[in-house]
């Protein structure tokens, strides 16, 4: 397989963006991408565009998107992975190069969920899992998913409400230094602790907002780095993909995600690295329970000590690991299509140490970082590992 | 919703018929009290919710076996924010039971106390008609063994 880097990044403010349809907010990515990598869209064979959909107007919003950013003609795919949609662009972009089937690909994530009232967004999630065993009687929510792991995990190893706030808390601190960032507030834990109850035990702050967003990245081969003179290409060193039953009651436990640890272990192996190489990563905070099974479920820690890396501030700026240091989907916003391509433009300019303000950059040495994606409760998962 | 101007697209409203052919007995069932699973006659596995082709060895052949419905809480949740198509519900509790055949299932778990309910305790999954018509089933709790 051929060596493939990301040489351009683009990201709309995230946030309710009722001040435009999808494919102006999708154009919002596509031209700063396209721009930084020195390219036009006569330059690109192939695009993978992520969107769910159902909560805008546009059913093709690949063809609706290509077509307003003058992409028509080109070879075009709309992906679905649930919540790790913008990662499974990503891995579709990524193989068409790695392969040597084209040269250069565009990923763009897009989605537009502010369009539609909140309980219909709450019914559109809560859906997407297994139709007919969990919604069509028992109206389980996205936040319900979460709970139902929320609950057995804490039962489990003790960890309390607080605990979980303090992932809020901290994500929320990263957000408000985010500009992009839907949520740019700091909070506190009695803010969390205090905030309305969603799916108990998750109370409002312990979920991620609902929100409009784009961003775009532009890969290439090796050949086509040093033809283009990039100065600064970021390496996909890994990618792993892994998918879980759709169907909660078929699992075998609920205090982790199988499909997490799956997709980890296949991208370490690829990228030849060790979770303890991991200098900063991105990770699926959806609900504050889904970031602390994210660093069990990615080998950060043991199997129920995720909650302590929290409480021991493990996971900032200064600590083993920053995790989550643009928001994470907590405070950023998870604009489901975008989210995973939004980490990878996060994560980018972290490796070339552009990120703005520099008190959100995290330390570099070896520049390894890791992007975690879950679609819906570990259904889906993709883990990307990026290094410069 | 946000004060920009905004296009009302056309309403459309859906609802799939959803095939139940080849679980028909399970539904029957419901209506007669009983609570069905599948055994896969080849390999043994035991499905609930049930299927007409086991997915592990991939024979179709499958025997209906009744439940007990006995088992054990594993985790639950107070969905309290409903979807639209469950807003004139009371807000419910949803749970996953361990059964004593083997399987888990999914369901409302009703005729509790919320601060009664904790993880372990014993349950009881029975076939119920729902106001709207529904047929469907929920946990309650296993009656005390004197």
């Amino acid at each position: 397989m051929k060596k493939v880097a990301i040489i351009g990044v683009g990201h709309s403010r995230f946030g309710e963006r009722q001040d435009v349809n999808v494919r102006e907010l999708a154009f919002e990515s596509v031209k700063p991408a396209l721009e930084e990598a020195g390219l036009t869209p006569r330059d690109i064979p192939y695009v993978s565009v992520g969107s769910i959909g159902v909560w805008y107007e546009e059913p093709l919003p690949a063809v609706a998107v290509a077509e307003y950013c003058g992409l028509t003609g080109v070879g075009l795919t709309r992906v679905e992975a649930a919540c790790a949609t913008g990662s499974a662009a990503v891995y579709s972009a990524y193989t068409a190069v790695a392969s040597g089937y084209v040269d250069i690909s565009l990923v763009i994530g897009v989605e537009k969920m502010r369009e539609v009232d909140t309980f219909t967004a709450v019914e559109l999630m809560g859906r997407a899992g297994s139709y007919l065993w969990e919604f069509e009687n028992f109206g389980l929510t996205f936040p319900g998913y979460y709970a139902l792991y929320a609950t057995a995990y804490m039962n489990r190893f003790g960890a309390s409400e607080e605990d979980l706030a303090l992932v809020a808390v901290k994500n929320h601190k990263y957000g408000a230094m985010n500009p992009l960032a839907h949520i740019q507030r700091e909070i506190t834990v009695e803010d969390v602790l205090s905030s309305y109850v969603v799916a108990w035990p998750l109370k409002l702050y312990d979920c991620c907002p609902i929100t409009d967003g784009s961003a775009a990245i532009v890969l290439a081969s090796e050949e086509k780095v040093k033809e283009l003179k990039i100065d600064t290409p970021v390496w996909i060193a890994g990618i792993g993909s892994s998918s879980g039953t759709g169907t909660l009651s078929y699992r075998s436990d609920f205090i982790g995600l199988d499909a997490a640890v799956k997709a980890s272990r296949i991208a370490y192996k690829m990228a030849g690295v060790e979770p303890r190489d991991i200098e900063v990563a991105n990770v699926h905070d959806c609900f504050t329970i889904a970031e602390i099974m994210a660093y069990e479920d990615l080998g950060f820690c043991d199997r129920g000590e995720g909650f302590k890396m929290v409480r021991e501030g493990q996971t900032e700026i200064g600590g083993r690991i920053p995790i989550n240091i643009d928001g994470g989907l907590k405070a950023k916003g998870h604009p489901i299509g975008a989210t995973g391509v939004s980490m990878m433009v996060e994560l980018t300019k972290q490796l070339k140490e552009e990120v703005k303000p520099s008190s959100r950059q995290a330390p570099m040495k070896n520049y390894v970082a890791l992007a975690h994606n879950v679609g819906g409760t570990g259904h889906y998962c993709y883990v990307t590992i990026l290094r410069r | 919703m946000s004060e920009m101007p905004t296009l009302p697209s056309r309403k459309l409203e859906i609802s799939y018929h959803i095939p139940i052919n080849k679980t028909k007995k399970f539904w029957d069932g419901l209506r007669e009290g009983k609570i069905y699973g599948v055994k896969c006659r080849k390999c043994g596995k035991l499905y609930f919710p049930p299927v007409a082709d086991c997915g592990e060895c991939y024979s179709s052949e499958m025997d209906w076996v009744e439940l007990s419905g006995e088992g054990e809480v594993l985790t639950f949740t107070h969905i309290i924010i409903r979807p639209t198509s469950f807003q004139d519900q009371q807000p419910y509790t949803v749970a996953i039971a361990q059964l004593k055949e083997g399987v888990k299932a999914l369901a409302w778990l009703k005729d509790v106390r919320r601060k009664d309910i904790r993880i372990g305790m014993k349950v009881k999954m029975v076939p119920r008609i729902s106001e709207e018509g529904r047929i469907t089933y929920e946990f309650k709790p296993a009656e005390k063994k004197e």
